[in-house]
């Protein structure tokens, strides 16, 4: 899923200043599933944001909505009655739904209420772990499963680094596994060491945001 | 064996001498004084100096400027080049240009990431966008076709080729210390002429993975110096011990230099014996010293370990 973490409250506060009726919008997808910008999250924010802005001065009324999904079209479009009604929307949905609402609603300031952090897995509860960064050129089959793209600090493709910690953990952060460790350790109880004695070469990076904003073409799809 | 180089390390070590490379760290600041006066201090001490590239990712002296004005004061310098900071583009580029300068040997090393900076007593850079373009085994493949081929890593040619003699870091004792031979093997496939290895104390840990090497036939295709830290203190060994990935202190060494009324010339002795005994493993072709903000203790190690005069190798 898409990993979204709140904005602190202040930096909201200060975007929100000279509004007077705002809107905060969840999605249901994937902000949901990682508590951050679900129904439940859109509610406790609400109160939040309206007590942060009495005491701020600056009082504003805030209604509230969720959306099943905010990157798709057809339900943005059901936001179109209520948007009329304020003047300004926080979305807690990743920036892509901030930006399904700015490009249909382009009259109103969309603010985002939240930093879209990762392409992650919710390893145990209150736990999210990154997992992808899409790349655009998957690895996947050639690292029994486990991405060192994402998950090594240093995205090397000849792993490990003379920076693994004992316990197999990354130099960076003792809480991270070094995937490279985790590769080897599955290699050797598959017997497949030896696909890891080749070299990699450089990567083609080119598929993904490094290439430019990406954009996909379907002919087969399209009207 | 045939020179691929010319360097006076790679002379040094085909002619079979015990070779002895120094680390010079360039200073944080625009002051070419500065290295030209470790660069006195450290003068016939040692075959080759590396300078550090912005080492635990702290803006410091690049280390083509370092290099270059090493060169300049009659030091053969080993640029160290990371994989953090630059893209193939840069990566390549800045190679040619140290080679048109005067650079010999360069160190492929992926590099401490950014995240290291803010550790210590600085803010660092923390903030700052991650490259790792390509990784340090990349690297070698890279400078290896500059070299032999005279080709980009694209494909496309160079006017003639940027000459380099390569080397590559190793850290033998890093976990899993199963796949260290077989990385080291990878280092060397890619390119590798020699070998810089991570800071020993544990010199029979150390050995035992130099015999793996030697068994699989490295030792004869790259020369692997044994990189030695000069410590200072005890709680410099603890940290070590603990912080530093893949530096292994016995506790016996930590208890000798804590009960020493001088750390300061016990970690001297500690060093001078150190080099005997990687001296004495068969493979290990030389001595990498890193003396960190301490340059000043490497003329007395060097002396008392009977490595001086370095040799004058053949042209």
């Amino acid at each position: 899923m898409i990993v979204a973490e709140w904005k602190p409250i202040p930096e909201v506060v200060e975007k929100l200043r000279g509004h007077k009726k705002v809107l905060v919008v969840g999605c249901a997808t994937c902000v949901a599933e990682c508590a951050a910008g679900g129904e439940r999250e859109v509610e406790t924010l609400a109160p939040l944001l309206r007590m942060a802005m009495i005491k701020d001065s600056n009082p504003i009324e805030v209604c509230t909505n969720t959306l099943e999904r905010q990157c798709e079209w057809e339900f943005v479009e059901g936001l179109a009655p209520t948007i009329m009604e304020v003047d300004a929307v926080v979305s807690l949905a990743c920036g892509i739904g901030v930006q399904a609402l700015a490009e249909r609603f382009s009259e109103v300031p969309i603010y985002p209420g939240v930093n879209t952090t990762a392409l992650a897995i919710r390893e145990e509860p209150g736990l999210w772990a990154a997992r992808c960064v899409a790349c655009g050129d998957c690895v996947l089959g050639e690292t029994l499963g486990l991405c060192p793209i994402a998950r090594c600090a240093k995205s090397i493709l000849n792993g490990p680094c003379g920076g693994t910690r004992d316990g197999g953990k990354c130099e960076i952060d003792e809480n991270i596994d070094c995937i490279w460790h985790l590769i080897y350790e599955r290699a050797q109880a598959r017997g497949k060491v030896d696909a890891l004695l080749e070299i990699k070469k450089t990567k083609d990076w080119s598929n993904s945001d490094h290439g430019g904003p990406k954009r996909i073409l379907r002919e087969d799809l399209r009207l | 064996m045939s020179l691929r180089v010319g360097s006076r390390l790679e002379r040094v070590l085909s002619e079979g001498h015990f070779a002895v490379t120094v680390e010079v760290g360039p200073p944080r600041g625009p002051n070419a004084d500065a290295v030209r006066e470790k660069a006195k201090l450290l003068k016939g001490l040692a075959d080759a100096y590396n300078v550090t590239d912005n080492q635990t990712a702290v803006v410091r002296m690049s280390s083509i400027a370092g290099a270059k004005i090493l060169l300049d004061e009659g030091l053969e310098p080993v640029m160290q080049m990371t994989c953090r900071d630059r893209n193939r583009i840069a990566i390549q580029s800045d190679l040619l240009g140290a080679w048109a300068m005067g650079i010999r040997n360069c160190l492929c090393i992926s590099g401490d990431h950014q995240k290291a900076s803010a550790r210590g007593k600085l803010k660092g850079h923390p903030g700052s966008k991650k490259v790792y373009d390509v990784d340090s085994i990349q690297l070698l493949s890279i400078m290896k076709g500059l070299r032999d081929e005279a080709v980009q890593d694209g494909g496309d040619s160079i006017t003639e080729p940027a000459s380099f003699f390569i080397g590559a870091a190793w850290t033998p004792l890093g976990p899993p210390q199963e796949f260290r031979a077989f990385r080291l093997a990878k280092k060397v496939a890619a390119g590798a002429d020699f070998i810089q290895t991570q800071a020993v104390y544990d010199v029979p840990k150390f050995a035992a993975q130099v015999e793996k090497a030697l068994e699989m036939g490295l030792t004869d295709k790259a020369a692997i110096l044994a990189g030695i830290i000069v410590p200072r203190s005890a709680n410099m060994l603890k940290y070590m011990n603990k912080s530093v990935p893949g530096v292994v202190v016995p506790e016996k060494a930590i208890e000798r230099m804590q009960a020493a009324s001088d750390q300061r010339s016990e970690g001297i002795k500690i060093t001078v014996e150190l080099i005997n005994e990687v001296r004495q493993i068969p493979g290990i072709k030389g001595v990498h010293l890193q003396a960190i903000e301490a340059e000043e203790m490497l003329p007395d190690i060097i002396e008392q370990a009977g490595l001086l005069p370095r040799p004058e190798p053949q042209q």
